[in-house]
């Protein structure tokens, strides 16, 4: 099962080391991790996508708890809550596929934010798996490079991740 | 407020926290803390002969007593050798504080002379470390590593400080007490939790309680004890729990796992209920867990670290606390409810584990002419009236030194558990004779193991530490010849031990007395000689005993607990 777990962090030298070091070490996976401090400058909020048994995630969530600069833990995905990434997708663009790639960015509600003759950058914030669906709708040898954020997530309504 | 370096500083704040001894070896980037060591008396510096036997005797004086052990090393290869010894007190869980020195701050990443990233290489390792960059910051990151180490499941702690921190200067300022938001370890049980606990406990027909190192770093041994008579249920405690309940009392089943007894193992693998305090069993204790999973019985778990609960095994009623005081609780509503277990039901379990105990799986054939290592034991076990600390290095000597000797109190059996590290036991040694100089402390090695951490024999003549070494020299790496023996055809590779020293001749050329053993009649002599008469000696006594001589019972890797393999059976 995939899980997004949310992470409050203290904002110390080497935190996002232990967190990620913690994954390696007791082989869980990581998908995405992103990282960044928040409106507190002392704290990050860190976000991990991972998959496991209910049984991993478990143990997963206790060991994050454990590290001495970890805050507070959260498993987003437990209950009501919304996700979002950012892709920048750099792509070929000429002749027809220029409004061909257009149309399609439109559709995602994706945007055009750099132009040349022959290439696009497409930026495009929607759920992981929706930016899946754009890579693949997408004739995969018009795409030169992208880049993605990993994913972050918040929980809705009065659900509230705070110190 | 006078101002004070940052090594003053260092000193300063082992002093606050009452620091008796500090076991260290000096280096470029620990100069200035060293030179303002010397300017003090109050902490007392013992100088190892390698960095690793820092970290261990700190470890042992530890384990011990009470209290946090600390060692100070130099950088880079200063401590890269502490790691071993880290990482050892990380897998048990023991308070230690390493405060090593950096290479200045703004040489760090240049890869200066004797440069590591002490932090990095350690993280895995540690329950948190620190890189102190600031001065200002020193004082206040000491009094947290003492906090960590020894609060909520101990675990050890590496300060690393730069050189040019421990020169700069600032305000002393030592906190009281420290508070931490992301730090909060749960003190006090869920009481509904503990209160279903009892009731489940009572409930019971065929109870077993199975204690682990837990209990003795919580110091809940004599609320144990308390809960277990009251209750009059069989209790086993694994190698890191022993002490924690009276070896010579009739409710003690022995030590369960791997090496355990049949009787341990059979009632924790046949029990109804099961007691699980500070423990998390571990995969030398429960062998496979599907396997012991594939028997119903209901399981609770006290423990202080959650993610302990339900790791390898699922448990049905988890309680996160401090082992004493959930046992005060347990005990409390025992007493309230005046409620006692099923009298019948007890006395029919209890007859059915007096049959495996009569088993008598510990016997063991002597020979005439060739010391069999558990008779050893036996006789250490009488010379010292089971009062001794008792260390000891990582094999099968190690094995029988926990099968063998009886301890009735907690703090007497020191050994590497977890991580298994080979050349332990001479440096734990050192640390409980220096915090115990009353009792007779006795390191149980073997020709392999001694050979890891030897260059201590120095340390320990300069400090005039009368420790008793017990060399079991079968002139093999016992345990891995043993699974040789069983696993690989008898094909010893690499297990045999040649070109020996003289042991005898070694520790005469490092100022002890040694003693040598061929004979069985000689056993006991050559050890009343030791602790009687060299009483104030260190007594190197390398008793060349059966080759083959194997650990039994066992349960091979990966098998079920039940699934003994007993001497007979070869």
């Amino acid at each position: 099962m995939r899980h997004i777990i949310s992470i409050l962090l203290e904002n110390e030298a080497g935190a996002l080391s232990r967190v990620a070091g913690l994954f390696s070490a007791r082989a869980y996976n990581i998908e995405t991790l992103t990282v960044a401090p928040t409106e507190d400058v002392s704290l990050s909020r860190l976000t991990i996508v991972t998959t496991g048994t209910d049984a991993v995630i478990e143990q997963i969530t206790k060991q994050l708890n454990k590290l001495i600069d970890v805050i507070k833990v959260v498993d987003l995905s437990e209950a009501a809550h919304i996700e979002r990434e950012l892709m920048l997708i750099k792509v070929r663009a000429t002749g027809k596929d220029r409004e061909e790639l257009k149309r399609l960015a439109d559709i995602f509600r994706g945007h055009i934010i750099d132009v040349t003759e022959s290439t696009y950058v497409i930026e495009l914030t929607a759920s992981g798996s929706k930016l899946d669906s754009f890579i693949q709708a997408i004739d995969a040898g018009l795409i030169l490079e992208t880049v993605r954020t990993g994913v972050c997530g918040i929980g809705r309504g009065e659900r509230i991740l705070k110190v | 407020m006078t101002m004070m370096t940052g090594a003053e500083i260092v000193i300063r704040c082992l002093q606050e926290e009452k620091v008796e001894y500090v076991f260290g070896y000096p280096g470029g980037a620990v100069l200035h803390i060293y030179d303002a060591l010397f300017k003090q008396d109050q902490v007392k510096h013992v100088l190892v002969r390698h960095e690793q036997a820092a970290v261990h005797a700190a470890d042992g004086l530890a384990r011990s007593s009470n209290r946090v052990g600390v060692a100070l090393v130099t950088s880079g290869p200063g401590a890269t050798n502490a790691v071993t010894g880290i990482a050892t007190a990380y897998m048990d869980s023991i308070p230690v504080v390493v405060i090593s020195g950096q290479v200045p701050n703004d040489y760090i990443g240049q890869d200066a002379f004797q440069e590591c990233d002490t932090v990095g290489i350690t993280r895995p390792c540690v329950k948190h470390n620190f890189l102190v960059n600031d001065v200002h910051k020193l004082a206040l990151t000491l009094k947290k590593a003492f906090y960590i180490a020894n609060s909520g499941r101990p675990g050890p702690v590496v300060v690393d400080i730069p050189k040019d921190v421990t020169a700069a200067k600032c305000k002393f300022e030592y906190p009281e007490a420290i508070q931490m938001r992301s730090y909060n370890p749960v003190v006090k049980g869920h009481l509904g939790q503990i209160r279903k606990a009892v009731h489940l406990l009572l409930e019971a027909r065929r109870p077993m309680i199975y204690t682990g190192g837990g209990v003795i770093l919580a110091n809940g041994a004599e609320q144990l004890t308390r809960l277990t008579r009251r209750l009059g249920f069989p209790i086993t405690n694994t190698l890191m729990g022993l002490g924690a309940y009276p070896a010579t009392d009739p409710q003690f089943l022995g030590m369960p796992g791997m090496h355990g007894t049949v009787e341990a193992n059979l009632a924790m693998q046949h029990c109804d209920v099961l007691l699980a305090i500070g423990a998390r069993f571990d995969d030398r204790v429960i062998g496979n867990p599907d396997n012991f999973a594939s028997i119903p019985r209901k399981i609770i778990h006290v423990d202080i670290d959650p993610s302990s609960i339900s790791k390898r095994v699922k448990v049905d009623i988890p309680i996160v606390g401090n082992v004493p005081d959930v046992l005060e609780e347990m005990l409390r509503l025992l007493d309230a409810g005046n409620a006692a277990p099923d009298a019948q039901a007890l006395a029919a379990w209890w007859k059915e584990i007096d049959a495996w105990r009569a088993k008598q799986c510990m016997k063991y054939a002597r020979k005439k002419n060739v010391i069999m290592p558990q008779y050893v034991i036996e006789k250490l076990y009488e010379v010292t009236a089971g009062k001794a600390i008792v260390t000891s290095d990582v094999g099968q000597h190690q094995m029988w030194a926990a099968q063998y000797y009886k301890f009735d109190e907690p703090r007497r059996w020191i050994n590497s558990g977890g991580l298994g590290t080979m050349g332990v036991g001479l440096p734990y040694a050192m640390g409980a004779a220096l915090q115990h100089p009353e009792t007779p402390v006795v390191c149980v090695t073997g020709e392999g193991s001694i050979q890891m951490c030897i260059q201590e024999l120095s340390t320990a003549k300069q400090f005039r530490l009368p420790i008793k070494i017990i060399n079991l020299n079968n002139r093999y790496l016992g345990m891995v010849r043993q699974w040789q023996e069983m696993f690989y055809g008898s094909r010893y590779s690499e297990s045999y031990m040649d070109s020996l020293p003289d042991f005898v001749k070694l520790a005469e050329a490092y100022g002890h007395v040694g003693i040598r053993v061929e004979r069985p009649e000689d056993v006991e002599p050559a050890l009343r000689k030791a602790f009687i008469d060299h009483k104030d000696d260190l007594v190197f006594i390398d008793f060349i005993t059966d080759q083959k001589a194997n650990v039994f019972p066992m349960v091979a890797a990966g098998k079920g607990l039940a699934d003994m393999i007993l001497t007979e059976d070869l």
